[in-house]
């Protein structure tokens, strides 16, 4: 793999990197929130 | 229409969607790995040099905002027409995804086009219609969030959904119309070569399937949340 | 007199007494049109460039100013209840109420529009295109914020998320209308935008009033 961008690496790796954050994030929060809405019924349903 | 209201009952979502997810997982990491190594390992484009790889996140990025609130609309009418169950919690779960993916295709819009045409912001046509797209969904989500009732919500919201559908094309046009009026040529990304047409489907392959992969999360852990939601009414009763 | 007639009457009668409504988007009106000059500064030949974008939007803001009010007295009072059971079809009330909206605001601010063009320095003719623009286009801010308003019916401070719902879908208003003086400054012919204008007026104006009574009946409980 080729990772000489030239000039261009200023512009290319923003928007890789704020892409993959965005992306991974939306990800963690959807399964955080899965998670958390499988606990609270896991606890409710005990009772 | 059988076929889905076969699986608008929430168990039979459960149980399909569980099956399929670990799939949809995969194809997300194999075609977003495969596209992303293809895609670096590739020569420079004659015209775009290396910006072309820009490409590879940008139009994935906007194909999906445009998408999911395709998706939007469809399950708005399915909410509205013919009351479907799933269809307000299925739009509910893709909309902060849509307004996500029409963020990152404004951002590596803007990112794309500092190279290419000097300005990080360019009114033309198409980042133009994206952040008026934007707009939409923020509308759309103020609006399923500041209303209470939770029934009432869905159906303002899918009215909302509905009526931006229909505006949507109208928009375009007349941004396409306001583009050549005021700058006389439409400054959009020209051809792609060959040897990058592989990693693209790929990267828009990838993009598609983590859309649905989180889309079926969300709706999943809404149904777990309603049944919380129902079981605390009860023991509250 | 017919169901439709009265109603329409009601609601121009309640306007006009408010007499806040036509003022208040007036004065509005006004004001952003003299603070523009003061922000971008009194270069008469910019100004000329900027009349038509920046006398449209200050216009669909003056006419947004009252929008929230459109269904909320009604339903505070419990007559939207009443006007909802009556057998004049929900959409007809929407209709009447989109219509005496525009006189009590789109109208007035149509027929200001020339005085504010003075002040920016635009010539005769692109002022009579903007004129004629703002008269077709403004019904379309009436209707498509009926929409808004109707939607938001039951908010307390549904106000604040109006002008965030029904602003993009003005866009192609604003576009049209303020590309048709922008092609009369520039000695084109402004025929194209000014139809493509009546054209989504006349769209928005048919359709709007059966979103807007669906939104009303979903707020009433139905």
């Amino acid at each position: 793999m080729n990772f000489d961008m030239g000039l261009y690496g200023a512009y290319i790796w923003p928007a890789y990197g704020i892409s993959a954050i965005v992306l991974i994030g939306v990800t963690l929060w959807s399964i955080a929130a899965w998670r958390r809405a499988k606990a609270k019924l896991s606890r409710l349903e005990k009772k | 229409m059988n076929f889905l209201f076969r699986y608008a009952n929430p168990h039979e979502f459960m149980r399909l969607s569980g099956v399929v997810l670990p799939f949809t997982v995969i194809g997300t990491a194999l075609c977003l790995g495969a596209g992303l190594y293809l895609g670096f390992s590739a020569p420079p484009d004659y015209q775009q040099g290396r910006t072309v790889l820009i490409l590879f996140i940008h139009v994935p990025a906007a194909t999906m905002a445009m998408g999911v609130y395709g998706a939007i609309a469809v399950c708005s009418l399915l909410s509205l027409v013919w009351r479907h169950p799933l269809s307000d919690i299925a739009a509910r779960a893709a909309a902060p995804l849509g307004a996500l993916f029409t963020v990152l295709g404004l951002v590596t819009g803007s990112l794309w086009g500092k190279p290419m045409w000097g300005t990080y912001w360019v009114w033309d046509a198409r980042l133009t219609s994206f952040l008026l797209l934007l707009f939409l969904y923020v509308g759309y989500l103020a609006l399923w969030n500041a209303i209470e009732d939770e029934t009432r919500a869905a159906r303002a919201a899918a009215i909302l959904a509905l009526v931006g559908a229909v505006n949507i094309p109208i928009i375009k046009f007349s941004v396409n119309w306001w583009n050549t009026l005021h700058q006389g040529e439409t400054i959009t990304s020209g051809k792609l070569a060959p040897v990058f047409l592989a990693p693209f489907l790929l990267m828009m392959a990838g993009y598609g399937f983590l859309f649905v992969s989180l889309w079926m999360v969300r709706i999943r852990t809404s149904i777990l949340e309603r049944r919380a939601r129902s079981l605390m009414q009860q023991g509250a009763a | 007199m017919s169901p439709f007639a009265t109603l329409f009457l009601r609601d121009v009668r309640l306007a006009a007494r408010s007499g806040g409504s036509a003022a208040l988007a007036l004065s509005f009106f006004a004001l952003v049109a003299t603070l523009v000059p003061l922000g971008v500064g009194a270069d008469l030949r910019l100004l000329a460039r900027v009349a038509g974008g920046i006398l449209w939007v200050a216009a669909v803001l003056a006419a947004l100013l009252s929008l929230d009010r459109l269904f909320q007295g009604d339903y505070e009072d419990g007559s939207l209840d009443l006007i909802a059971l009556s057998p004049l079809p929900l959409e007809m009330t929407a209709l009447a109420k989109i219509v005496a909206h525009w006189l009590s605001t789109g109208l007035p601010l149509t027929l200001l529009s020339p005085v504010l063009a003075l002040l920016f320095n635009l010539p005769p003719s692109p002022t009579l295109i903007l004129f004629v623009s703002l008269l077709a286009g403004t019904p379309a801010v009436s209707a498509v914020g009926a929409i808004g308003a109707s939607l938001t019916l039951s908010l307390k401070r549904g106000g604040l998320i109006l002008p965030l719902i029904i602003l993009p879908l003005l866009a192609p208003a604003v576009i049209f209308g303020a590309g048709a003086v922008a092609l009369a400054l520039d000695g084109l012919s402004s025929g194209n935008a000014l139809g493509l204008l009546a054209a989504f007026a006349f769209g928005a104006v048919l359709l709007s009033p059966f979103a807007a009574a669906a939104s009303v009946r979903l707020n009433l409980g139905g």
